[in-house]
């Protein structure tokens, strides 16, 4: 038992996302997948999987249609450059911005 | 010899330890690492951390970006700390792994006292540490594993002018029970090897190559994409040592087949730290990779 007299103060972390806040506002351009093209879409198999193994951030499913979850992708863009077919493409941030700010 | 079967991107596992939104910067290659290296420790770890990035990327109060225990230490007793955490371990009758996880200002410069003593007596703990090649979480400040010519906060205009420290050679001369190299643009490389240094009793070490954007001087997107040129011409080779029998592994391991490496200038010319390397320190190295090279091919071929 502590000694009565003090207070035991713990402070642990919780885990979670958004430590650094929604990062997605880190982004100038963000990755556009072109399903025509992507390997897994296309064929309907899982394939290369590229863009969620290397991407750094976790942002990336493994799923037929890969999906990237916007809010917190910091834009690096290795998805893009990595990508076997290049169907992924950086498209500036800004040219989604009326559909952002609509709110 | 070679039975364990590798791990592809298929039957990768889908879980995930660390979260998304975490303080590591865009295109971080310690988070590729960091990201699928953890899949390969599994839960049941304890993660000892000295200052690095990787203590930013793991999150400040109130929020974690892991969802492992991490204990932060100082930069010189890493390795001292993670023995006394597997001790407690022990004395509770757990099987936990401990992995020390320092960069390599922590390892190379500050830390390699405790590490050197961790070594010679053995600990089982596992200690990885990802070369950034400078004090990265700082500012770009020199360190002892710097090469040669590259420019940081802390450089004269010419560059550094000493040579690196080959840490993984300065490792192998404790004779750990394993030594692995490993790249950041190689995670599944990086994978296995964890999960063969899980097996093994003994101090493990595993050095990590790792391009960091702001302080090399790449853009973010490159990450991936240097480390690759790294391994392909021949500068960084992936490499273990089990027993004191050294063998080229994955990516390099195939590069012996090849009669000739992609020209180091082609990883050179990327980088801005590089932009006050001359011609004649360019050929040297250039001459430096090929006579190592050679002695591979005599080697191992």
């Amino acid at each position: 038992m502590p000694d009565p007299r003090f207070k035991v103060l713990t402070s642990a972390s919780t885990s979670g996302p958004g430590d650094a806040g929604r990062t997605g506002s880190w982004r100038v351009e963000r990755p556009v997948i072109d399903m025509s093209s992507c390997i897994p879409a296309k064929t309907g198999k899982h394939a290369c999987h590229l863009c969620w193994l290397l991407c750094p951030d976790n942002v990336v499913s493994k799923e037929i249609e890969p999906a990237i979850d916007l809010e917190y992708c910091k834009g690096c863009g290795i998805c893009a450059q990595e990508c076997p077919v290049q169907a992924i493409s950086m498209v500036p941030d800004a040219d989604f911005l009326e559909g952002a700010d609509s709110e | 010899m070679k039975t364990t079967a590798r791990t592809t991107v298929l039957n990768l596992t889908e879980e995930e330890f660390i979260h998304p939104g975490n303080r590591a910067c865009s295109g971080c290659g310690l988070s590729i690492l960091y990201r699928v290296g953890v899949k390969a420790l599994g839960r049941d770890c304890i993660f000892v951390v000295p200052p690095s990035c990787l203590t930013v990327m793991q999150g400040l109060y109130p929020i974690a970006a892991t969802q492992m225990p991490v204990l932060n230490g100082t930069f010189a007793s890493t390795a001292a700390i993670a023995t006394g955490v597997k001790a407690a371990m022990r004395r509770l009758g757990r099987e936990t792994q401990v992995v020390a996880w320092a960069g390599d200002g922590g390892t190379s410069d500050i830390g390699i006292q405790a590490l050197s003593g961790a070594l010679e007596r053995g600990e089982d703990i596992i200690y990885i540490c990802y070369d950034n090649e400078a004090y990265m979480n700082t500012g770009v400040q020199r360190s002892g594993t710097t090469p040669q010519g590259s420019l940081t906060t802390t450089t004269p205009f010419s560059g550094k002018s000493e040579v690196g420290k080959d840490l993984p050679a300065i490792i192998a001369a404790h004779n750990p029970a394993y030594l692995a190299t490993c790249s950041a643009s190689y995670p599944l490389d990086f994978h296995d090897k964890l999960l063969k240094a899980k097996q093994i009793k003994g101090l493990k070490y595993l050095h990590v190559q790792t391009p960091c954007p702001p302080g090399w001087g790449i853009e973010e997107h490159m990450t991936v994409a240097l480390g690759r040129a790294a391994v392909e011409t021949g500068l960084f080779d992936l490499y273990e040592i089990e027993n004191g029998r050294m063998q080229l592994t994955g990516p390099s391991q195939q590069l012996l087949a090849k009669p000739t490496l992609r020209p180091v200038r082609e990883y050179l010319e990327l980088q801005t730290r590089f932009k006050a390397l001359g011609d004649a320190q360019a050929d040297a190295l250039q001459a430096q990779v090929d006579r190592r090279w050679a002695g591979y091919r005599d080697r191992f071929r």
